[in-house]
């Protein structure tokens, strides 16, 4: 595992987290990124930059300030009317030119669609290591490499994967796994204006319209203070109307186990787990769900962890801090009642 | 009008179990399947045979058992297939991936041109969705990821258009051939294997090609060698919290009422925006 890192390589310094924007709107994984490329830097001891990409001053100028306000030090802007929507060629380009230039040690993105497909073609012409969909990131101190760790074979293990002598170590990160820190508006820093020559004629890929997705239930799901999961324990799709009013109570929302929305008694975007959202609660109440390990990775993050189970040795009591042994149609009805005498007593 | 669609074969993931002791994977019997979501990739492709005429080629690099996801791939309709197979590939990344791949692609594509190399969104696996963009890195093709529909190719004027999702939305999104698509799944209906086909299919020559068949003299890239990331630890999550405290031995009522007690002890700010 020790190795002398190459001389060449030992000049590449700091963290660098892409910032990924739509429509001028961030994804929030870049803030959760920030957040931990800041506690990595400590242990570096080097500066955290942010890389942020558009097609206009002014929409690059508000992500910047966001960027400080999550604790970037630097932020590095290319503007350009060819970075308007994003397409895989000049996005690549810039940021192979950005890190061929200034050498980050470490550069980070989030596991979206649209990162995988940049961090993916950025690595492979840097020739350098890309660990893909990570859960947790943090330092070898001896080493100084990057250890980004991700679950394999369905969640039920993890692995931890090292970039030894390539430089920069490349991660892509799971949304919603790591926390989003304490934006402190009006923070300062370094901006760095790259001035790119990108050609659009010789950019062969066309956007030809944009049709956006209406309110997204993702992002509802991975914002929501409560969520109610259901799983094949609530016998048919009607009971999850029950789930909706304790939800709508709660100010929460509803989602649910991989079998009940491949029976069609849930929209997919509801999905919890390993093939589904992660989610970070303040409060997880588990309802005929059985725990299987595909959908504990989702719900690990939460605050507490409520399960409701008609089976006493069900294996969500061991992943639970609270559990109710029970019908969920005796128990359901009455938390209901209870919440709605609280209310209004 | 020619068409690659690169396969892998995975362990049927759903079959895998961690031993309940020593937390290492027992893989033992677990069957070998073609990557589910090749499956997409596959259809995607036949639909531009059924078509235009095109011409596929599967194309896979794992051990000689993968020979049977590239049988599975030809009892659909694919023309020929592929295995790069060579125990110098062991251990590859997909950095390592992409490049011996984008070498036997690059061989294909000497004997007879392609226009599109189709992918799955990602394997069951590795699980990464990393291979595909590294191949059309390599190959300098226009890359098209997380496809959804592919709603119009023109093969003389070496056209395509496609829907490709993006996180807020649905890019529609003009390019130019040769090019590289990721399928999404789920779009489509995979079609049955006819018997004509799967007799065939049986029958079929797979074409296996070693390292140096596939163009690859270089050594350094491949196998462990041509990877950069190295697996360091391997170890079952833990589990910080549980086993659960049971609320029991009272009715429901009493037992909810307590609930909502405990809850508000840990976060008693909550109660405000319970409407
Ligand atoms: C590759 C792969 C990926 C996967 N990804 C995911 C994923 O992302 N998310 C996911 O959730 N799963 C996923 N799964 C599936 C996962 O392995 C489990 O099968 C699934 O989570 C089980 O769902 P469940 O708990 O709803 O159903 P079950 O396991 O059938 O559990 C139902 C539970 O309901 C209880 N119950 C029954 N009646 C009542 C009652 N009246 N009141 C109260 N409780 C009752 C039962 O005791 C039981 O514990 C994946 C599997 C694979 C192989
Ligand atoms: C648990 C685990 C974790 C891993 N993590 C990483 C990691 O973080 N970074 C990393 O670089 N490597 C990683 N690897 C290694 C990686 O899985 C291999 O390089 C593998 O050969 C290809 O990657 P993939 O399975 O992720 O494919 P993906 O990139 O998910 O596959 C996408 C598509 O590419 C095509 N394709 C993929 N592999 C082949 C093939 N062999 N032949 C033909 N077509 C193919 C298929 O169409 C597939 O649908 C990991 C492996 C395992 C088992």
């Amino acid at each position: 595992k020790k190795i002398a890192l190459d001389p060449k390589l030992a000049e590449y310094r700091g963290i660098w987290v892409f910032i990924e924007q739509e429509e001028g709107i961030a994804h929030p994984v870049s803030w959760e990124l920030l957040g931990r490329a800041r506690y990595l830097a400590t242990t570096l001891e080097v500066e955290v930059a942010a890389v942020v990409f558009g097609e206009s001053q002014e929409k690059v100028e508000k992500i910047t300030a966001e960027a400080l306000s999550y604790g970037a030090d630097k932020v590095y802007q290319v503007v350009d009317p060819a970075l308007c929507d994003y397409r895989s060629d000049p996005y690549t380009d810039c940021l192979v030119n950005l890190v061929r230039k200034y050498k980050p040690e470490i550069l980070l993105l989030g596991a979206t669609a649209l990162s995988r497909d940049l961090a993916s073609s950025v690595a492979t012409l840097l020739e350098t290591g890309l660990t893909a969909d990570c859960t947790e990131l943090s330092i070898d101190v001896e080493s100084r490499s990057l250890e980004a760790t991700r679950p394999t074979f369905g969640g039920s293990l993890l692995c931890t994967i090292l970039t030894l002598n390539y430089r920069p170590q490349m991660a892509t990160a799971r949304p919603g796994v790591l926390p989003i820190p304490t934006a402190e508006p009006g923070r300062k820093g370094i901006v760095i204006r790259e001035q790119m020559q990108i050609d659009e004629e010789k950019i062969l890929t066309k956007v030809l319209s944009f049709i956006p997705e209406p309110y997204k239930t993702a992002e509802k799901l991975s914002t929501a203070e409560v969520v109610v999961g259901g799983g094949r324990g609530l016998k048919q799709p009607g009971h999850f109307a029950l789930l909706r009013e304790l939800a709508d109570l709660l100010g929460g929302e509803v989602g649910g186990t991989r079998p009940v929305v491949q029976a069609g008694w849930l929209e997919a975007e509801r999905q919890i787990g390993q093939t589904g959202k992660t989610i970070r609660p303040k409060i997880y109440i588990a309802v005929g769900i059985s725990g299987a390990i595909q959908h504990r990775v989702g719900i690990e993050k939460a605050g507490m962890i409520v399960a409701i189970n008609s089976d006493p040795n069900a294996p969500i009591f061991d992943y639970a801090d609270i559990g109710i042994v029970g019908d969920f149609l005796e128990i359901i009805p009455a938390l209901i009642r209870v919440l709605k005498k609280r209310q209004s007593p | 009008m020619h068409a690659v669609i690169l396969v892998k074969q995975v362990p049927d993931s759903s079959q895998i179990r961690v031993h309940p002791q020593t937390g290492t994977i027992m893989r033992q019997g677990v069957p070998a399947i073609l990557n589910p979501y090749d499956l997409y990739a596959l259809e995607e492709a036949l639909q531009l045979k059924d078509k235009y005429g095109a011409f596929l080629t599967v194309l896979s690099m794992g051990p000689l058992q993968a020979e049977n996801a590239l049988r599975k791939a030809l009892s659909y309709g694919v023309d020929e297939a592929i295995l790069l197979s060579d125990r110098a590939f062991a251990g590859s990344d997909t950095l390592a991936t992409s490049y011996a791949l984008a070498a036997a692609l690059r061989k294909i594509d000497s004997y007879r041109k392609i226009d599109i190399v189709f992918t799955g969104k990602q394997t069951i696996d590795g699980d990464t969705g990393q291979v595909g963009p590294g191949v059309a890195r390599r190959l300098g093709f226009q890359l098209l990821t997380y496809v959804q529909e592919i709603s119009h190719v023109d093969f003389n004027k070496k056209t395509v258009m496609v829907h490709r999702k993006s996180e807020r939305g649905i890019q529609v999104v003009a390019s130019k051939l040769p090019c590289l698509i990721t399928v999404l799944e789920g779009k489509k209906t995979i079609r049955y294997a006819s018997l004509p086909h799967m007799i065939r299919a049986a029958r079929a020559p797979v074409k296996i090609w070693n390292r140096l068949e596939a163009g690859i003299e270089e050594l350094s890239k491949i196998g462990l060698k041509g990877s950069p990331t190295v697996v360091g630890k391997v170890f079952a999550p833990q589990n910080s919290r549980g086993p659960a405290e049971k609320l029991e031995g009272r009715n429901p009522e009493e037992t909810c009422t307590l609930l909502v007690e405990k809850i508000l002890e840990k976060y008693p700010e909550m109660e405000k925006k319970w409407v």
